[in-house]
């Protein structure tokens, strides 16, 4: 499973949601498929796209926000597993891309290609709905259920470990950070 | 415990006259009577963290939602965030409102907390983050609001230290 299938399976229902993500290959796929300026890429601060997420959808509950977080992302920071399901926003969906590997710096592998199961521990981090998933229409089936549930959801999905061939895009940080906000402050109005 | 629960509150208060309506948190001793003042307020979102750092994308998260933000951390809280200030706060440009009590400095009695007091004015310095200190109640309020005016309009962290004189009684 690649995870640019996944991405072009579910881009149409990503238009009435707000959507992190990562740096590197999610970032630059999900702008291949077309940039909308409800999308914010966290090029950097690896971990803290989950983080951004949950205040979003705490500080906005009518809000869907989808992160898509990565496993090498997430396992710098665990504990956010843990602070999402404390507060479990339910229209917060946490999609972990888990390719078992550093991808954009050489494809060193993670600790998921040695056994360690990003389900379980969110599982044990008390999140209240997870899934693994490994077919794009699985993929396509479980967003579209978390979707439904109105339930904090992890769903891990594991692709393999290829990526675009450039990380870089001409969208500026500074210029897709200001259009995200303006346009959250444009919702409200 | 002697940790000023009047200074607290004045504090408290002065974060809410700032439309404050966010607060991320890991308690630390000076902070208990802060963080609850936080839990038990209604019309504030306190998120309780399990490491200082996330407090930096939860704050940013709250910034694109519109909504004011404080971040209730030990100076070694602080120093564990560098990362997110630099890669997040600073590389984005995300007005951080950085509440720090300033353990191991004057009058220190914890031997763990001293490394620490050593080097947070230094690592601020070296990261160009505004700060100063809370050490006065007359000034508490003025100081609070003139920080997160500077927060917002420099988009930028600002950081204010929480002093022993103002936080601990003895």
């Amino acid at each position: 499973m690649l995870r640019l299938d996944c991405l072009r399976s579910v881009y149409p229902e990503l238009e009435n949601c707000l959507v992190v993500t990562i740096m590197g290959a999610v970032a630059a796929e999900l702008q291949s498929l077309g940039h909308r300026p409800n999308f914010f890429y966290l090029q950097h601060a690896m971990g803290l796209a989950s983080s951004t997420g949950l205040a979003l959808a705490l500080c906005l509950p009518e809000q869907t926000v989808i992160v898509f977080d990565g496993d090498g992302s997430l396992l710098m920071n665990l504990g956010s597993l843990s602070t999402m399901a404390r507060y479990r926003p339910g229209k917060l969906i946490h999609i972990v891309f888990d390719n078992e590997s550093l991808l954009s710096v050489g494809g060193f592998p993670t600790a998921t290609s040695t056994g360690t199961d990003l389900e379980g521990i969110a599982r044990a981090s008390g999140i209240p709905r997870m899934t693994t998933v490994r077919s794009v229409e699985g993929f396509k089936a479980a967003v579209s259920e978390a979707m439904q549930s109105n339930e904090l959801t992890t769903i891990i999905a594991k692709v393999e470990a290829k990526g675009p061939a450039a990380y870089v895009t001409d969208l500026t940080l500074l210029e897709n950070r200001f259009q995200f906000r303006r346009h959250i402050q444009s919702l409200k109005r | 415990m002697p940790v000023s629960v009047t200074n607290s509150k004045l504090i408290y208060d002065a974060l809410k006259e700032c439309d404050i309506r966010l607060v991320s948190a890991l308690p630390e001793t000076w902070l208990v009577h802060l963080i609850r003042s936080a839990d038990d307020d209604p019309d504030m979102i306190l998120v309780r963290l399990a490491k200082e750092e996330e407090g930096i994308g939860i704050s940013a998260g709250a910034h694109f939602a519109g909504v004011k933000s404080a971040m209730l951390m030990q100076n070694h809280g602080f120093l564990a965030s560098i990362n997110g200030i630099v890669s997040f706060a600073h590389l984005y440009k995300i007005p951080l409102l950085m509440l720090i009590s300033y353990r191991g400095s004057l009058g220190e009695r914890d031997p763990w907390q001293t490394q620490g007091g050593h080097v947070t004015e230094p690592v601020l310095r070296t990261l160009r983050i505004p700060y100063f200190f809370l050490d006065t109640l007359d000034t508490v309020k003025k100081r609070i609001r003139q920080a997160q005016t500077l927060a917002e309009s420099s988009l930028q962290p600002v950081a204010l230290l929480l002093t022993r004189d103002l936080m601990w009684e003895e």
